[in-house]
């Protein structure tokens, strides 16, 4: 980034100071996220072992990028879906009960 | 008949004994005959806020036991006629009443009184049902702070099984300076977040602590910005449209600025 660019970002940031950079876009996603949880009835933990389950169940088929796995609980109007973004790396040659 | 209206929040130390003395005192100002319900029995502080302490004889407990009529048990407030406060009783826990005695004492004061307001508990557990158990109507004060918001929201969904219509939103303790530099969540995103109407919003205020310490509601109080708020969601709570406490006023002269220019939205 040239030394111009610099400047004008740090003029427009201060432009845009007083727009969500602070603590409360923290607050607002802790709670969204929590609320999730508290209207559902379910403990962040029931997600974690879901995952796990799920990892196992999409290895059986796929090579799939653990890392740069995703998933929540998230409110879609009045029902709750479960989101998941399970980047795959490739699919297994040789599935299971093929043979 | 008058209308029985329940301020609960789930969390404590959110201002709902506050909101019950100031919006009470607001409508008796405005010329309605109001009642104020104490339901924190055991933990009575409304009593305080109103600088009615001194004059309890008897209280809600001794209503239901029999120990006394209703009208031996309300007191006068000492500045207006209109409005009168039933104490909770000091000594006793909420285990002391059932909610049946509660929809009896409250469906006869709404007999002689335009409003009854319930000053409800923190909690969920007897005492808010308890509170609730009179009400048509329901009051939720909440902050913007994390913990009660969540409150808040385990409280609306409670209020929905207990056929209480929508209930409306009072945030308390906003503090404009801090949701512009982005440090404290704002109307809209606490709004969003719990899908309630809102009733008002009151900015933080010195003046509050120390009406507490007088016992001198800050609605009594004419250059007090919090009671100007609490005078305002009065009068919507009986039906006026009032424009909403606004933000704005307190902006420097930077964001006037920005404004100007169009870099922020007005």
């Amino acid at each position: 980034m040239s030394a111009a660019s610099g400047h004008l970002k740090a003029i427009w940031n201060w432009f845009r100071r007083d727009r969500g950079v602070g603590s409360s876009c923290l607050a607002r996603e802790r709670l969204r996220l929590v609320l999730v949880h508290d209207r559902t009835n379910t403990s962040p933990g029931v997600l974690e072992m879901l995952r796990e389950d799920l990892i196992e169940v999409i290895s059986t088929y796929m090579d799939i990028d653990r890392p740069a796995m995703e998933m929540s609980l998230s409110r879609n109007g009045d029902s709750v879906v479960v989101i998941a973004s399970i980047p795959i790396l490739g699919v297994k040659r040789q599935l299971p009960g093929a043979s | 008949m008058g209308e029985v209206i329940v301020v609960t929040s789930g969390k404590g130390g959110v201002g709902k004994t506050t909101t019950t003395a100031n919006l009470g005192l607001s409508l008796a100002l405005l010329g309605h005959r109001v009642a104020l319900v104490d339901a924190d029995i055991g933990l009575r502080n409304l009593d305080i806020i109103l600088g009615l302490e001194n004059r309890i004889v008897y209280d809600l407990i001794d209503v239901v036991e029999g120990y006394c009529r209703l009208k031996q048990a309300l007191i006068k407030d000492k500045r207006l006629e209109a409005l009168c406060l039933l104490p909770a009783a000091q000594t006793r826990d909420k285990s002391a009443m059932s909610p049946d005695q509660m929809r009896s004492v409250c469906s006869e004061l709404a007999r002689d009184h335009d409003y009854v307001l319930v000053d409800s508990p923190a909690g969920i557990e007897q005492g808010f049902r308890n509170a609730v158990a009179g009400a048509r109507r329901a009051l939720i004060v909440t902050t913007p702070e994390v913990t009660a918001v969540r409150d808040a929201d385990r409280i609306i969904g409670l209020l929905e099984a207990t056929g209480i219509r929508e209930p409306e939103l009072i945030i308390n303790r906003i503090r404009p300076a801090m949701v512009r530099r982005g440090d404290m969540m704002d109307i809209d995103d606490i709004i969003d977040i719990l899908a309630v109407d809102l009733l008002g919003v009151v900015p933080e205020d010195e003046a509050m602590l120390i009406s507490g310490n007088r016992g001198e509601p800050a609605v009594l109080n004419g250059s007090s910005r919090a009671g100007e708020a609490f005078r305002n969601i009065a009068r919507r709570l009986r039906g006026e449209s009032v424009t909403m406490y606004e933000l704005e006023r307190s902006r420097g002269m930077f964001s006037r600025i920005r404004r100007m220019v169009g870099v922020e939205r007005g």
